[in-house]
């Protein structure tokens, strides 16, 4: 037998589907053009649904090369084929998911109205690709056909379509779909992998940010006064601080040893537990039995996970033992502390203001007169009503985070080195850049294909909380 | 409109305060100055000689004197060395024989850190620091602070300028374009532009410009992909790509603000009233909503300021351009104390000063706000 050939882009199939995407290309083209002509005055019939048929085509053109890699035995459809057949549990979940909210849209309220939207289709396509296949590479193991870690010889800095050299038979894991890096991992099983540490560590940490800006934002837009200058004097020398020196401060081994980062982390991590209790309390104060019935089993579980986390083995706050559920490198804690210690400022800034504008309201000052405490009147009359900016804030802060993680990364700051995550990759390989691309640059697009989606996600939802 | 001014500034002094003392405290954690001991007097040195040489350079006393004779309000600090020599924070320049040659320094230490002359103990002033324009010494580059700095802040006042330059002209052309008929095509498409590039942090955009237009991978070695060049002289093929990085991203920001501000004052009931009049498309968006629609993003710009400051270290990082970010990036990862201040010290103050400018700015261009009770 002869070992598997290095793939190219299309394949075999390629031959058929390339000239066929070429014309579906044009065809669109020359559609876009006829309505341009159209709206112009010129008198062109069926412009609009030329361009929807010539749309179809071109959808068609494109989902071909990833059924050809699906059907089609492995390695002929080339490259795009091979990694759409190993994100195929990615596609299948992504369908159905999209297909039963577009059916059900008129029932699914905001969530509904923004699938119904195009921008908003597109951008919650790509959210929903990257934690899909987040979830089926990290969590169940699916999509890498590589150990983000294993090193092949011989697949330094290789080609995309690279064959692994000692596999007979061609099959997932005979190739290296999108090359080699510099010390021989495989490109493609790292970025995915790396979609796993952002999607968990981007939206945890950006609701640590909320959850802190919320927590002190309520109180200095209601009550104004000293509390407002106070905490109001603080965010704003939080936002002062250049953000690069926050974390060259913060996340360096020599902090880590001092365990500031893990002080400030307890202080942080505490915030959630904090605005539970608040929220759970202001509501049931009256009724104490049930206020405890609630509050206790959710409080116990969250002071758990928060032991867990801010606890380390050996450390001053290890008070669990053998009960600690996991263990969160110090370095990571950091991560954690900075980008919320970022986040939080603004977030302040922007339920304030709400907060401001809110307090004012009928509602409120009926709340008042029925005699509600200050908390109750802030987070079950003001926050809720507060929650449309907050939405589209957190979809485009997450957005953010992701940006500010990569930024550690790409600092060499926070994860250790070999972690597949978008910004260490792109800093191990901008070293080679001029010479092998490939390595930082698949990386830098998941990154920004992620950061898109996000961005079109809070634009379509601001659109349609508009509408309202 | 004076007092808001006084006022303004009392709370940025405060502010600098604040955060100065706060890098202060975390660049003087135990740690860093252990690490520091080890670095200058040998890595072999046990705990006690560790405190010993800190003891003897100053660095025993509490962090609040320590911050003010940094900073320049209390009197350095005087001590003798092993050899009976006196030495201290403002004789630091004159003692060069005493600061390396203590009994513990090894043969590992390096040679000697400091100007050959310096003022004799009698001369010395009292008080030396940041106000007296004593910066310190930066380990790292073997020179002084303030000299390192300032150099590092011309490269990089030439790569923000040129980032001006393209930026917010590109920024506003493409926001009064986009918002000058909202929903048009043209609105889409520009927006759609925005979007993307606002979306592209700058080490993603500079790793995709250099591999698209300087690596051999595609065969376009338009440009260079380092501008370690362009410190002495700046050409299209090494300024282009680290230009273009930055301005990308902040870009998108100022394009769909300006886009917003824009079609906002386009619905205005003056803009139809000067339609009515009969005045021309063209003269309507030139003499009667430009100026309206411009204040919003003059505020952006300056906010955004402290945002290109990232994206300067990010992209002088990337290209190996020896500006003011690519200090910031060495002092901070060599642990060099005195120069990680000082470049702290410069870039709080420039943000501090940029959300002042932008905050007045605003209160001038707007109308609506009134100014003098604050």
């Amino acid at each position: 037998m002869t070992p598997p050939e290095p793939l190219t882009w299309t394949g075999a199939a390629g031959a058929v589907l390339d000239p066929a995407l070429a014309l579906a290309v044009a065809g669109f083209v020359l559609a876009l053009g006829l309505r341009g002509a159209a709206r112009l005055g010129l008198r062109v019939g069926g412009a609009e649904r030329a361009v929807r048929v010539a749309g179809g085509l071109l959808a068609a053109a494109i989902l071909a090369y990833g059924v050809a890699g699906v059907v089609l035995p492995w390695g002929m459809a080339g490259i795009v084929g091979a990694m759409a057949r190993q994100l195929l549990p990615v596609w299948v979940a992504m369908g159905v998911v999209l297909i039963f909210s577009y059916a059900w849209r008129s029932k699914l309220g905001l969530y509904g109205r923004m699938i119904g939207s195009p921008i908003g289709r597109i951008g919650f396509g790509l959210v929903l690709f990257w934690a899909l296949t987040a979830l089926a590479a990290g969590a169940l193991g699916l999509v890498a056909p590589h150990d983000p870690l294993s090193v092949v010889s011989g697949l330094r800095n290789a080609p995309p379509g690279a064959p692994v050299p000692g596999v007979a038979a061609p099959g997932p894991g005979s190739h290296y779909l999108l090359g080699g890096d510099a010390l021989a991992r495989d490109v493609f099983s790292r970025v995915v992998q790396g979609s796993w540490i952002v999607a968990q560590v981007a939206p945890l940490a950006t609701a640590l940010g909320v959850a802190a800006g919320v927590l002190l934002g309520l109180p200095a837009g209601y009550h104004g006064g000293r509390v407002d200058a106070a905490l109001s004097f603080l965010a704003n020398l939080v936002l002062a601080f250049p953000v690069i020196l926050l974390f060259y401060l913060l996340v360096t081994p020599e902090i880590l040893a001092t365990g500031l980062p893990t002080a400030l982390a307890a202080g942080i991590f505490a915030v959630p537990p904090v605005l539970v209790a608040l929220l759970a309390w202001s509501r049931l104060r009256t009724e104490p039995g049930r206020a405890l019935a609630v509050l206790g089993p959710v409080l116990a579980g969250m002071g758990w996970l928060y032991l867990s986390a801010v606890g380390e083995a050996g450390g001053r706050l290890d008070l669990l033992g053998r009960l600690d559920l996991f263990d969160l490198p110090p370095g990571l804690l950091a991560v954690f502390v900075s980008v919320a210690f970022v986040n939080a400022p603004t977030v302040f800034r922007l339920v304030r203001g709400l907060t401001l504008d809110l307090r004012t309201r009928d509602y409120v000052a009926a709340a008042q007169t029925r005699g509600e405490s200050s908390w109750h009147v802030m987070l079950w009359e003001i926050l809720p009503n507060a929650r449309g900016p907050l939405i589209v804030d957190g979809c485009l802060r997450i957005g953010y985070t992701t940006i500010l993680l990569g930024t550690l990364g790409f600092f060499g700051l926070g994860l250790p080195p070999e972690s597949p995550d978008w910004g260490s990759t792109i800093n191990a390989g901008r070293r080679l850049l001029s010479v092998h691309p490939h390595p930082a640059v698949v990386p830098a697009v998941a990154l920004l294909s992620l950061v898109l989606g996000l961005n079109l996600l809070a634009d379509a939802l601001r659109e349609e909380s508009l509408k309202d | 409109m004076l007092r808001l001014l006084l006022r303004r500034l009392g709370v940025l002094l405060g502010a600098a305060v604040a955060l100065t003392f706060v890098v202060f405290w975390l660049t003087n954690l135990p740690p860093n100055l252990e690490r520091i001991a080890r670095s200058e007097a040998g890595t072999r040195i046990s705990e006690a000689e560790v405190a010993g040489w800190l003891e003897r350079n100053g660095y025993g006393r509490p962090l609040l004197v320590r911050y003010g004779e940094w900073l320049g309000v209390l009197p350095g600090w005087v001590g003798m060395d092993g050899d009976g020599n006196p030495r201290g924070r403002c004789l630091r320049a004159g003692d060069g024989a005493g600061r390396d040659a203590g009994p513990e320094s090894g043969p590992e230490s390096g040679p000697e850190s400091g100007p050959e002359s310096g003022p004799e103990p009698a001369e010395a002033p009292a008080r030396c620091g940041l106000l007296q324009g004593d910066w310190g010494w930066s380990r790292v580059f073997q020179a002084e602070v303030r000299d390192v700095v300032a150099r590092g802040l011309g490269h990089t006042a030439k790569l923000m300028a040129w980032v001006l330059v393209v930026m917010v002209p590109s920024a506003l052309l493409l926001g009064v374009l986009a918002g000058m008929r909202e929903g048009s095509g043209l609105d889409r498409a520009l927006s759609g532009v925005a979007v993307l590039t606002a979306a592209t942090p700058e080490y993603v955009s500079g790793v995709v410009l250099v591999a698209v237009f300087a690596s051999s991978a595609t065969g376009l070695r338009w440009f260079n992909g380092s501008a370690t060049s362009a410190m002495e002289d700046a050409t299209l093929a090494n300024f282009t790509l680290p230009v273009l990085t930055i301005a990308l991203y902040g870009m998108g920001y100022v394009a769909r603000m300006t886009r917003a501000a824009m079609a906002e004052v386009m619905t205005a009931p003056y803009i139809r009233a000067a339609r009515l009049k009969g005045l021309s498309f063209r003269q309507v968006v030139l003499r009667h909503a430009l100026r309206n629609a411009l204040i919003a993003p003059f505020t952006v710009v300056m906010l955004q300021i402290p945002w290109l400051l990232n994206g300067v270290v990010i992209v002088e990082t990337l290209f190996n351009y020896k500006g003011f970010g690519w200090t910031l990036v060495e002092a901070a990862g060599n642990n060099d104390i005195d120069l990680l201040l000082g470049v702290s010290v410069v870039s709080v103050v420039v943000v501090l000063l940029t959300q002042m400018a932008s905050d007045l700015g605003y209160a001038l261009l707007n109308p609506r706000i009134r100014l003098g009770r604050g």
